[in-house]
């Protein structure tokens, strides 16, 4: 046990921890004087964590969802009527996830009759619901107007206002959402779901209760989307329900898909990837969605592991040694 | 000797189809029970429905004196019901030792523990003595999908021993395994029959059924149409009927 604990935990792993670490907190030292640069790369960890949690609903437990933008929703509205009514935000984000992971749960349900694409479309429809309400009910939601002048948090008397300063938070977010996704996938939990992945008929055989840990697949990937969007709102200021409609769902899938599902690198290289994408490519205008098409084809057909998959492939071919591994 | 599974006049019907028209058959503690019949006759149908794979349309299924009749198979399995199925049912991207593990880990503790307790040593431990016990120690940090067929048979079969099951349930066990290795698992069924163990194994290798098992049921178009010791088995006119169509 001893030996296997050391080699999941060599140095060289810490290293590589610390390099991106390290990576994450100098882009205000580079870009701090650009509010759109630091816009961006807060827009790129707020999405990271949303698409951690779809990694585990899809890529790990291997239920499908295209209702995540939904749960981003829930958590961004729970947060933004909060703080507009005078409610603190270190309450409202909590309780914006807890709202999410009960209605995970409750999408979970449906999984436990339905697979695949039967199950996708069973999502697709609670995200069009949960849209639906987000546009009709004017009173509450402010409908298309949406619920401007969200503010930004302080943290103990801190201001949290700045660009700087609120990229940090979200930051430290995202570093808290990665320890405890590594924490939960290397417990007796995240071998269970990567079982029902495996082979669900099996899985119960071996004593898996399908109820429990489909749900929970579904819970626990909704509630980090919730704290995406519970980040989002005070990020743009201004939430609608433009930023959260079934398409949303459909880009996390190609986020996912395009860094390496069931890969815990995955979302971090999707999102990266997808998201400056379009800055690099600013040049090629209309051309964009093009170009970005058939570079999204390409990978999924050659390679369907994702950029993950490629990076690995690139160490074995080129380096000729196995790839490092932020998780077994 | 008393019965470990008992099963009365279990019926299974698909729209018109009547896979299993009542059958009753019991397995005694630390038998070797041996379940055959033509193709189509019940047999996997009937392990299903003990396993609660299937629901069955009546009848009831009794393990150690309790009722299990309709039970999901992850209760069934924790009531100490091991089973392997016919096409080997893996978890084929996870390792070796994981899949060993996975059989296990849902046996013990609360679903909250499970997570926040995270010493695995003991099943570590465990794994890695049956691995040894089947010759397939070296594959453990290979993924399932990497071993061959008949190292997927072992696997299979080591997963079901990692819960030290009352009753072990095995669909073919021998079929597309070498000599060699049928010999193995053969030998490996018997030394774990003697430490208590009990079995009920569907297989069309008849020479292996007639050595291994103490008693045979044979099913026939969902029906129970013989029940004996082997040499009983082999001169049964009913037996050989549904056999060669005599």
């Amino acid at each position: 046990m001893n030996k296997q604990a050391k080699r999941n935990w060599t140095w060289s792993r810490i290293l590589r921890w610390a390099v991106f670490l390290a990576l994450i907190l100098m882009v205000p030292a580079i870009f701090g004087g650009n509010q759109y640069h630091m816009y961006v790369a807060t827009l790129v960890c707020v999405y990271i964590i949303v698409i951690m949690g779809l990694n585990l609903t899809l890529g790990y437990a291997g239920q499908i969802s295209l209702g995540h933008a939904a749960f981003m929703g829930i958590g961004a509205y729970t947060v933004a009527l909060m703080t507009l009514h005078g409610h603190s935000f270190w309450l409202a984000l909590p309780l914006g996830a807890v709202i999410a992971f009960i209605a995970g749960l409750i999408l979970g349900i449906p999984s436990l009759r339905v697979k695949h694409h039967y199950l996708a479309l069973v999502t697709l429809g609670f995200g069009t619901v949960v849209y639906l309400l987000m546009t009709n009910e004017h009173e509450f939601t402010g409908g298309f107007s949406g619920l401007p002048g969200i503010p930004r948090p302080n943290f103990f008397g801190l201001s949290l206002h700045s660009a700087t300063s609120f990229y940090l938070m979200v930051v430290g977010f995202l570093i808290l959402a990665t320890i405890i996704m590594l924490w939960i996938l290397n417990s007796r939990w995240g071998r269970a779901f990567k079982a029902i992945r495996e082979n669900d008929v099996r899985a119960e055989m071996v004593g898996v209760s399908l109820l429990a840990y489909k749900l929970l697949a579904f819970a626990i990937g909704a509630a980090y989307a919730a704290i995406g969007g519970g980040l989002l709102a005070p990020l743009m200021h201004f939430i609608d329900p433009t930023s959260f409609p079934v398409q949303e769902s459909f880009w996390f899938l190609i986020m996912l898909i395009i860094g390496g599902s069931g890969r815990f690198e995955g979302p971090f290289i999707g999102v990266i990837a997808v998201m400056l994408l379009p800055e690099f490519l600013r040049g090629a205008q209309q051309l964009f969605f093009v170009i970005f098409a058939s570079l999204t084809l390409a990978l999924v057909i050659f390679w369907p592991t994702g950029l993950a998959g490629l990076i690995d492939l690139f160490f074995r071919r080129v380096l000729k040694r196995n790839a490092p591994q932020l998780t077994k | 000797m008393n019965n470990i599974l008992e099963i009365k006049g279990l019926r299974k019907k698909f729209y018109q189809l009547e896979a299993l028209a009542g059958v009753d058959l019991e397995v005694r503690e630390g038998e070797i029970l041996g379940l055959i019949g033509p193709n189509g006759s019940g047999k996997t149908t009937l392990f299903d429905c003990i396993t609660g794979i299937q629901r069955s349309t009546s009848g009831e299924v009794y393990f150690m004196g309790k009722r299990i009749t309709g039970l999901k198979p992850h209760s069934v399995y924790k009531h100490g019901i091991g089973r392997t199925f016919q096409l080997v049912q893996l978890f084929p991207g996870m390792t070796v030792l994981d899949n060993m593990i996975m059989a296990i880990q849902e046996s013990k503790g609360t679903l909250l523990s499970r997570l926040f307790k995270r010493d695995e040593s003991e099943d570590i431990e465990k794994a890695l003595e049956l691995l040894e016990f089947l010759n397939i120690l070296h594959l453990k940090d290979q993924l399932a999908r990497c071993l061959s067929y008949g190292q997927q048979k072992l696997l299979d079969l080591g997963m079901v021993l990692m819960s030290d099951p009352k009753l072990i349930m095995l669909d073919e066990p021998m079929a597309g395994v070498n000599a060699t290795l049928g010999r193995e698992i053969n030998e490996r069924l018997v030394e774990l029959n003697q430490r208590g163990c009990s079995f009920l194994i569907i297989e069309h290798n008849m020479r292996m059924i007639m050595n291994l098992c103490h008693r045979i049921v044979v099913l026939d178009h969902g029906e129970k149409i013989a029940e004996g010791i082997p040499e009983e088995i082999q001169n049964d006119e009913q037996v050989l009927a549904a056999y060669f169509g005599g």
